[in-house]
C-alpha cells in the first residue's frame, strides 16, 4: 500500500500539486487520471522519488520515502518496477538483455537461472521467442510488453505505469490493460497507472484518483465514476457524445435495466415494439 | 550568475559518482565497454591525424630553416618537440573532443530524453556512477595511450615525409631525434593528456546527462560539449605550460 499525505510540489513558484491525499491499495489497479498538465506525471514521479516533494509524506507500507537515506531509497527502489510512456528500453541491448539487466545488477543467480526467469516473464507477456530482437525491430505494443516484463522480472511489490497505452491502437491497449491487471492480481502488488485512456478507466480502474489543476477533485472506482456529479470530471471523461452515450448504457447496466449481453434487441421488441410498427407505417405511406 | 550554478551542478555530478557500486562486475563490464568505444573508436582518426601532423610539421620546418648554418638534424628536433609538446596532446585531444565528446554527450542526451536514465534510477542504480564514471575512467585510461601513439606516429610521419620528400635522410633524421631530447617533455605531454582526457569526458557527460527537451536539445548539448571542451583544453594547455615548463 502507498499512502500520499498532504503532498505539495512546485516548480519555479508555480504550484503543481496542492495538498494531495490518497491511498493506493495493494492488489488493485490504482489509476491517476486528469487532463494534460493536471499534475499526474509529477505526482507519480514524486511517488517514485524522481522528484522531491516540497511538503508532505509518501509512505510505502509504513516506510516514509521523504525521510529515507540514499541507501534506504536504493533498497526501496529495488522493490519498484516502472513502465515508462516510451517504454525506456535500452536500445543498444536485445530484448533478453533488457529484461536480464535488473537480474545481472541485483542478483547473484547463475546465467541459466537468469535466462529461465527471462523466458518465464517473456512467456507471461506473450512474447516468447523475441529474445534476440532489438527494440528498434519490434512494434510499439511489443515494446510496452518488454517494458512490463523488465518491470516485473524482480517480482516487485510496487508497479508504476506512466500512460501505458500511449500510442497504441484500442485493441492492443486492451491487451496491455488486461496484462497489467492480471499481473497485479497474480503478484498481489500495488499498481499505480497514469492514464487518460477512458477504456482503461472503465475496464481496470478499481481505484481512481482524478486530479484537476493539481488538486484531487474526486476519488472512487470505475463503478462510481459513471454516477459522479463532479462537473470537471464529467467534462473530462465524457467529452464526446459517443462517450456520453456509452456512459448512459453503462448506467443502465449498473442499474440492471440492460444486461451485459446487451439485450437491446429484446428491449426493442418488448418496449420499443411501437417504434418499429410506427416505422413500418411511415414507410408504407411513403411508398403510396 | 548562471555560470556559477552550472559549475555547481558539474561539481555535484562529479561528487555523485563516488558511491559503492551496486554490482562491481557490471560496472567493470561498462568500464571495459567504454574504454573500447573511446579507444578503439578513435584509433583510426588519431593514426591519420598524427602521421599527417608529423609530415606537415617536417615539411614546413624544412621550408623555414633555409640557412646553411643550421644543421639538418634540427628539423627532426623541431618535429620531435612540436609533436611531443603540442601536436600529440593538444591537437589530438581537440579532435577527440569532437569525436569522443559529441559521442558521449549524444549517447547520454538520448538516454535522458528517452527516459532510460530515469529507468536506471528507478531500478535503484546510481546513474552518475554507472553511466558517467566509466566514461571518465575509460577516457583517462585510453586517451593518454592514444596521445602516446600520436607522438610515435607523428614523429614517424615526420621521418616519412622527410625521406620521401628528399628533405633529409633517415639516418640524419634519427640523429636529430636524439639531439637535446628532454624526457620531461614526455611527462609534460602526459600530464596534459590526462588533464584533457578528464575535461573531454566530464564536460561531455555533464552536458549529455543534463539535457532537457528533445532531439534539438541533444544536438545543442553535443555542440556545447565540444565547444566548451575545446576552450577548456586550450586554457588548460596554457596554464600547464606556464606552471610546468
Amino acid at each position: 500500500m502507498i499512502e500520499i499525505k498532504n503532498v505539495y510540489k512546485s516548480f519555479d513558484d508555480k504550484e503543481i500539486l496542492k495538498d494531495i491525499n490518497a491511498v493506493m491499495e495493494t492488489g488493485m489497479t490504482n489509476l491517476i487520471i486528469g487532463t494534460s498538465g493536471s499534475g499526474k506525471t509529477v505526482l507519480q514521479k514524486c511517488m517514485v522519488g524522481l522528484f522531491e516533494v516540497d511538503k508532505g509524506d509518501i509512505i510505502f507500507d509504513g516506510k516514509n520515502l521523504t525521510n529515507m537515506s540514499e541507501e534506504e531509497r536504493k533498497e526501496l527502489r529495488q522493490q519498484i518496477g516502472m513502465l515508462f510512456q516510451g517504454s525506456a528500453l535500452f536500445d543498444s541491448m536485445t530484448v533478453e538483455q533488457n529484461i536480464k539487466f535488473p537480474l545481472d545488477m541485483f542478483t547473484k543467480w547463475n546465467h541459466q537461472k537468469k535466462i529461465d526467469r527471462v523466458n518465464d516473464v517473456l512467456e507471461r507477456v506473450e512474447l516468447k521467442g523475441t529474445n534476440k530482437k532489438y527494440p528498434a525491430e519490434i512494434s510499439g505494443g511489443m515494446k510496452k510488453r518488454v517494458g512490463i516484463a523488465r518491470a516485473i522480472v524482480l517480482r516487485p511489490k510496487y508497479l508504476f505505469c506512466d500512460e501505458p497505452n500511449s500510442g497504441l491502437d484500442p485493441q492492443t491497449s486492451m491487451v496491455i490493460d488486461k496484462l497489467i491487471h492480471e499481473i497485479t492480481k497474480e503478484y498481489n502488488i500495488t499498481t499505480v497507472i497514469n492514464t487518460h485512456d477512458m477504456n482503461s478507466v472503465m475496464e481496470i480502474g478499481e481505484n481512481i484518483l482524478y486530479l484537476y489543476q493539481g488538486i484531487k477533485e474526486w476519488e472512487g472506482s470505475n463503478k462510481d465514476i459513471i454516477f459522479n456529479k463532479n462537473k470537471q470530471l464529467n467534462q473530462f471523461i465524457f467529452a464526446s457524445e459517443f462517450l456520453r452515450d456509452a456512459k448512459d448504457m453503462r448506467m443502465l447496466e449498473e442499474k440492471g435495466i440492460v444486461d451485459n449481453d446487451r439485450n437491446m434487441e429484446q428491449i426493442m421488441r418488448e418496449g420499443g415494439a411501437n417504434l418499429v410498427k410506427g416505422d413500418e407505417e411511415k414507410e408504407d405511406k411513403q411508398l403510396q | 550568475m548562471k555560470i556559477f550554478s552550472t559549475i555547481g551542478a558539474y561539481l555535484l555530478m562529479l561528487k555523485g559518482m563516488f558511491t559503492k557500486p551496486e554490482n562491481f562486475k557490471m560496472y567493470w563490464k561498462e568500464l571495459m565497454h567504454q574504454s573500447v568505444e573511446i579507444g578503439m573508436g578513435s584509433l583510426w582518426i588519431v593514426t591519420v591525424i598524427s602521421i599527417f601532423m608529423g609530415a606537415v610539421s617536417a615539411v614546413q620546418t624544412a621550408y623555414q630553416l633555409v640557412s646553411p648554418v643550421i644543421q639538418k638534424e634540427t628539423i627532426a628536433q623541431v618535429v620531435r618537440d612540436t609533436v611531443i609538446l603540442e601536436f600529440a596532446p593538444t591537437l589530438v585531444c581537440i579532435v577527440l573532443a569532437g569525436v569522443v565528446g559529441s559521442k558521449i554527450a549524444g549517447e547520454l542526451g538520448n538516454m535522458r530524453v528517452s527516459e532510460q536514465i530515469d529507468a536506471l534510477e528507478i531500478m535503484g542504480i546510481n546513474t552518475k556512477s554507472y553511466l558517467v564514471g566509466p566514461k571518465i575512467l575509460g577516457a583517462l585510461i585510453t586517451i593518454p595511450l592514444l596521445v602516446i601513439l600520436a607522438m610515435v606516429l607523428g614523429i614517424y610521419g615526420g621521418r616519412l615525409a622527410s625521406t620521401l620528400g628528399g628533405i633529409l635522410s633517415g639516418d640524419t633524421y634519427d640523429r636529430g631525434l636524439l639531439l637535446g631530447f628532454t624526457p620531461k617533455n614526455v611527462w609534460f605531454a602526459l600530464a596534459k593528456a590526462y588533464t584533457f582526457a578528464f575535461i573531454i569526458s566530464s564536460i561531455s557527460s555533464f552536458y549529455g546527462y543534463n539535457v532537457k527537451g528533445g532531439s534539438l536539445e541533444i544536438g545543442r548539448a553535443s555542440t556545447s560539449a565540444v565547444i566548451t571542451s575545446c576552450i577548456l583544453i586550450l586554457f588548460a594547455d596554457y596554464i600547464l605550460a606556464f606552471f610546468i615548463l
